[in-house]
Order: structure tokens, then sequence, then C-alpha cells
């Protein structure tokens, strides 16, 4: 935003109300050919609809939504200016605050996931929800290495996810591997392919590189849905099979000479074990992704990431291998969508070239810009706020990527920087010369 | 040969219209260095526009093709642009001189908000419209072949070069297309020398989905259908023109749809029609590997 904040003087009532109709005009005109007129298939032929009763009434909403809008947001710009002069806290101090509020919520957040299935053991659908929005978090964070750290904007990243997805389907129903020897094999294969999309795509910088990441990623989808002797085409590849709990199976009877996790324990059967060990798992491999990339900030390879984003000229010019970095945040960045599509595709049980589609993609660049740049608690929230707007809407469930867009433009339009635009510096000569590495 | 012709006929007319498309994206690029993502949605919105023109004059029993065209693009180009200026005042402008990334993600939200909007209030059903142009010329025969052209590509093709006539010329010789190069070099500057910024990046967004909406109205008018979901593929299609011919020139974004369209007929005629879209894209690697700043753009001078 620009720094510069003009001191406006209030809105009279008549300029209000003028604003107010210039917009509630604008709408208007922008309603006639959506809302105000439809077509209908009348035997074979279109037929116009009129809907201008629906239409007046948007109209007026419109007029009197912006009234309230305006009056709020001058309302909170009065408020935030008195706060200003009121407050005496430096900038440096009230940073340091956040990063507290921040370091603390998210202790409370850690302690809460880890409660979650305790609290709702026989409630499916919270318990579901919760392992989505894990994924989607667990995503972010390896997101955040390219687009946060590194800086390459990466509008392919499902592209990952689904060769993690795949290859785990196909190498536990062709060759029989367990989920925990498939992980590792199938996270250096997207790994592999981070390496592959990003060698020929070195000299690229900027949008040049994002729309040949997108590409990539439409690549993918479309020979996953073409190559049906692998993949199984647009149907999919089902009855994948699902982890089980060190060789305990989740199954209500067990194969002959196994157990089940129900039977071991001395457990009534319930489906939600099965669940719940999902949700653990997903939790697990969620925190690990998050150490992981946490503790590579702090060695070479992070910092060379982070100068990489700010300047790369300045890079090659202190003699950084920028091949090496850029390749290495891919590759990170791949092998970790890569492990979360093998939890993907062994939760499902079932895979097609529908879950990976573009829209996949945009919602995870869509956690790491609006949870801020480069920080990890950023993406947990904008990553259940995400997750959770569709769920909220499905109750009117036609609208409810309606919802999401809407959020989505919205909380920009809020917040530019991110939810958590507040970035901490990695490195820091603090005043004591230590290096406060976060 | 014949069906080499056929297939370049077919190719020229497709890339036509992505080249309209381009326009939008390289346009609004160069003056605000964004991919507006939202802009084959615009376009989806002009195509439902004009079957709602369409069906509205087929209503009032207008039999005139000519009248009925011109109706119909005065009427969409109309409504598009104010869209397109909406879709910049309320997600992008706020978002002006935040970090890059920040008007990328709105302009995502703005594209899942338009093609649900369409799709709630127009209905997720294919929206067929009648012929409204028929026939063609026969170009070549041949025992087994016959080439031929029809009248609604010929339309396509004569209106895509006369808008890039009009538009090359209002780009380099009127004072609106001075202001909007000076915006793209330096805003601020621009600002200082008295160019209303705020203005010409209105008028860009407006000019861009007016372009689009006559792409709107010529698909409307060659395939005859029209559904929520046309807007997706076609914007990327011609993002890649643009990012082909190189982002931010105008003669590149035409060039760049032309080649596109191209590739597109010709592969899916001679090799598979499944993998015409991975063939389009691996093209763009190859492209941009060799020359990264696409065909036509000039290399980006890099300063610390």
């Amino acid at each position: 935003m620009s720094a510069v904040v003009f001191a406006r003087h209030a809105m009279t009532p008549a300029e209000r109300l003028r604003d107010a109709s210039w917009v509630a005009f604008v709408g208007l005109i922008l309603g006639i050919p959506l809302i105000g007129l439809t077509t209908v298939d009348v035997g074979g032929r279109l037929a116009i609809e009129t809907r201008f009763g629906v239409l007046a009434a948007g109209v007026v909403a419109v007029f009197f939504g912006r009234l309230l809008l305006r009056w709020a947001v001058d309302q909170a710009r009065n408020r935030k200016l008195e706060r200003d002069r009121a407050s005496t806290a430096s900038a440096a101090q009230r940073a340091s605050g956040t990063q507290k509020v921040v370091s603390t919520l998210g202790w409370l957040m850690l302690g809460a996931s880890i409660a979650l299935p305790i609290m709702f053991s026989d409630n499916r659908y919270v318990v579901d929800t919760a392992t989505t929005v894990l994924i989607y978090v667990m995503l972010g964070w390896g997101l955040n290495v390219v687009v946060g750290l590194a800086g390459l904007l990466d509008l392919g990243y499902v592209a990952f996810y689904a060769v993690g997805a795949y290859s785990y389907a196909l190498l536990s129903t062709q060759f029989g591997w367990s989920f925990w020897e498939a992980l590792p094999v199938s996270g250096a294969l997207a790994a592999s392919f981070g390496i592959l999309l990003g060698y020929p795509i070195l000299r690229l910088r900027g949008d040049y590189l994002a729309i040949v990441t997108l590409g990539f990623g439409e690549i993918v989808r479309i020979i996953l849905v073409n190559w049906t002797e692998l993949s199984g085409g647009p149907n999919g590849i089902s009855s994948i099979p699902r982890p089980s709990f060190f060789g305990l199976d989740f199954s209500r009877s067990a194969p002959e000479g196994q157990q089940t996790f129900a039977g071991f324990f001395g457990l009534d059967f319930s489906p939600m074990h099965r669940l719940i060990f999902l949700y653990y798992l997903i939790l697990v491999l969620a925190l690990l992704t998050n150490l992981f990339v946490s503790r590579l900030r702090k060695l070479p390879v992070g910092r060379a990431w982070e100068a990489l984003r700010e300047d790369e000229i300045a890079c090659q010019a202190m003699g950084m291998n920028t091949t090496n970095i850029k390749l290495s945040a891919f590759a990170i960045g791949a092998m970790l969508g890569g492990f979360a599509g093998v939890f993907f595709a062994s939760r499902q049980g079932f895979i097609s070239p529908e879950s990976f589609v573009f829209t996949e993609s945009a919602i995870v660049l869509a956690i790491v810009v609006l949870g801020g740049m480069g920080s990890q608690m950023g993406v947990v929230l904008a990553a259940t706020l995400l997750v959770l707007i569709p769920e909220f809407g499905r109750n009117f469930a036609e609208y409810r990527m309606l919802l999401f867009g809407l959020a989505m433009v919205l909380i920009m339009v809020w917040r530019p920087g991110g939810l958590l635009a507040h970035r901490e510096p990695t490195l820091r000569l603090g005043a004591a010369g230590k290096e406060g590495a976060r | 040969m014949a069906y080499a012709l056929q297939q370049l006929i077919n190719g020229l007319t497709l890339g036509a219209m992505y080249g309209l498309i381009a326009i939008g994206y390289t346009m609004v690029y160069g003056i605000i260095g964004m991919i507006n993502f939202a802009h084959g949605d615009i376009f989806m919105v002009s195509a439902f526009i004009a079957v709602t023109a369409f069906t509205l004059l087929a209503a009032a029993d207008v039999t005139s093709v000519p009248l009925a065209l011109t109706f119909v693009l005065i009427v969409s180009i109309f409504f598009t642009s104010a869209y397109g200026w909406a879709v910049e005042r309320t997600a992008y402008r706020p978002l002006r001189g935040s970090t890059r990334l920040a008007p990328l993600i709105s302009a995502i939200g703005m594209s899942i908000l338009l093609q649900n909007t369409v799709q709630l209030t127009q209905g997720a059903r294919v929206k067929p419209i009648p012929p409204v142009i028929q026939g063609g010329i026969e170009l070549w025969s041949t025992p087994d072949f016959t080439v031929q052209i029809g009248w609604s590509q010929v339309l396509i093709i004569v209106t895509t070069v006369v808008l890039m006539t009009a538009f090359t010329w209002m780009i380099t010789q009127t004072p609106f297309g001075r202001q909007q190069r000076a915006c793209e070099q330096d805003r601020t500057m621009a600002a200082l020398l008295g160019v209303n910024v705020d203005r010409t990046i209105s008028l860009t967004f407006m000019l861009g989905a007016a372009l689009a909406a006559v792409a709107g109205v010529m698909v409307t008018v060659y395939y005859g259908v029209v559904d929520f979901f046309i807007g997706f593929l076609a914007g990327i299609k011609a993002f890649t023109a643009a990012v082909l011919g190189g982002i931010g020139s105008l003669p590149g974004a035409m060039l760049g749809g032309l080649l596109i369209g191209l590739i597109e007929s010709f592969w899916a005629a001679y090799l598979s029609a499944e993998y015409k879209d991975v063939a389009t894209f691996g093209i763009l690697c190859l492209v941009l590997m060799l020359r990264p700043s696409g065909l036509l753009g000039r290399p980006e001078v890099e300063k610390v």
C-alpha cells in the first residue's frame, strides 16, 4: 500500500448518497445481462426470461451495502488515526509483540490439533474436514519453499501432488508396495519431476516461469487423462490400499494370519479408528515438513533461497550457483508435494485426474500468498480459512465456490500482504551482535 | 495438400480469436505488470451476453444478419467493458503498489467468482444458438476433399485484421495511445507530466475487455455453443499466445495467437487431437528456452 496517507475530509451525507448511487448504477449495468436477463431452453430453442425483480432487489441491496461499507470504513479509519496518535509504542515493539502472539497461537493450535480427534472422536465430519485442512497445510508449506522462500512463481504445483498420488497408487496396486515403502520412492519421483521441470526453465523469470509451470501442470493432467494404460484415464485408479498401523489393518476382519487394529488392542471395531489414524498421520507428516523447512531455512541452502528471492543478480555477483539453488528449491518443494499426494491417494482410496486440476494449484498458491509469503503460521491460518469457507457454504451448495472466489478477492484487498504480513528476517544483526536466527 | 490448406484456414480462424484475447493480457501486463487471470472469464461473460442478445433479436424477429451482428457486437462490447472496468476497480486498483503476487491471487479469485456467478445466474448447461451465418466459399475442389472457407471464418479473419489495424493506429497515433505507452514506461513520471494514470489503466482494461467481447461474439457465431467453462481454456491459450509472442508486445500477441491456433489445428489434424494442448505448451517451453523473452519481446535490461 502507498505509504502516503491522505488526510481525507469526512464525507458529507450528500457525498455518501452520490457515491452509493454511482455504485448501485454500476451494479445495475453489470446486473442487466447476467441477472436481469437469462436464456432458458424451451423445446430445443432458447427463449428469454427476465428477472428484473431480483435485479432491482440486488441493486437496492448494493446501494445500502455501499452506504454501510463506506461508513464502516470511515469509522475504522478514524479509530486507527486516533490510535496511532495515542500510541507511543514503536513499530519494533509492536512487531515483536505480534511475533509473540503468533508463536503463542502456534503452540495453541498445535495443542488443539492434537486434541481435536479426541474431542470429536465420534464426529466423522469434523475429523475428515480437519484432515483436508492438514493436507492443504502440508501442500502450502511445500509450495512455500518454492514461492515464499525462493521467490519462484509456480502455478503448476498440483503436478507434483499428482505425481506423488499416482506413483503411490501404481506402486501399491500393481506391485503391492505398502504405504511406508512407497512414501520415500514417490517423494523421490516427485522431486525428480521437479528437477525435470526446473532444469529447462532456469533462465526464465517471473511471469514467464509462471506460465511454463502452469503449462507443465496441464501437460501432466492431460497425460493422466489420455494415457489410459498407465493411469486408467478419466476413470482413475480405485481400490488403493490404505496405510496400516505397523502392519495392523483397520478393517473389520483381518485376512488369514493377520490381526486387525481393533482386535490387537482389544477394542470394539469402529470405522473412526482409521480416520483418526489418518488424521494423526497427516499431522505428523505436516509437522515433519514444517520442522524440515524451518531447519533448512537456517542452512546455507535456505539462506541462499531467500537471497535469491531478494536479488538474483547480487547472488550471482557473490558467486552463488543460482542453478543449484533454484533446482534444490524446485526439488524439495516437489518432494513435499509428492508426500502430500501419497497421503491423499491412500486416504481417498481412489484418484482420478479430476483431483489435479489447475484450481487446486491456484488454491495452494492462494494459501501461501493469503497467509503472507514465507510465513509458516500464515499458511495454517489461510488453509483453515480456505477449506472452511466452502464447508460452511455447503448449506447453500451452489454458492460455495462463489463465496470462495469472493473471499479470495476480499481478503487480498483487505490485507494485501497476507494475513500474517509481518515477516521476521531469518538472520539479524542484533544490538548484541548475536545471530538471532528466529 | 487440400487438407493442409483447410487446416491452415481453420488454424488462422482459431488463431485470430486467440490473438484478440491475447491483446487484453499483453496490454494489461504492459501497463501494470500483472497477469489478469480473470480475462478469460471476461471473454466467457461476453459470449453469454452475445447469446442473450441473439436470443433477444430472434424474439424480436430481426432477420437481417448484418444488423443483428452490429447490434450484438455493440451490446456485448458495452457490457463487457463495464465488467472489465469493474473488475479492475474492485479487485486490482486497491492492490496497486503492493507485492507482485497480491493482484495475481485477487485475479484468480475474480476468475472463480465470475465463473460461478455465470453458472448460477445463467445455468450450468451448454447454451446453443441457431447458426447465424451459414455457407461459405469453395476454394478448391479435389476429388476426395473440398477446401471450404465459411462466411463466419471470413468474418472472423476480416474483423480481426480491421481491429488490429485500428488498434495499432490508436496506440501509435492518438493522444490516448501516447498516454498509454507513457504509463507503460514509467507510471510515476507519466503522472508528474499530467497523465491521468488511473483513467488510462481503467481504459486499458476496458479496451482489453472490448476486444475480448469481439472474440466472444465471434466464438458464439462460429461454434454456436457457449458454456460457463470456456473462459478457462481460452484464457490459458491466449495467455500462452501473449507470452509466446513476447508479453507486452501487441504484434507479438497477434503473432503468438496465430501460431498457437495453427499449431493446435495442425497437431489435431495430423498427430493426435488429445495431445494438442501438450503440443501447445511444449512448443511454448521450447521457444522460451531459446528466447526467454518471447518471439518479439524485448529482452529486459536487468539492473541491480
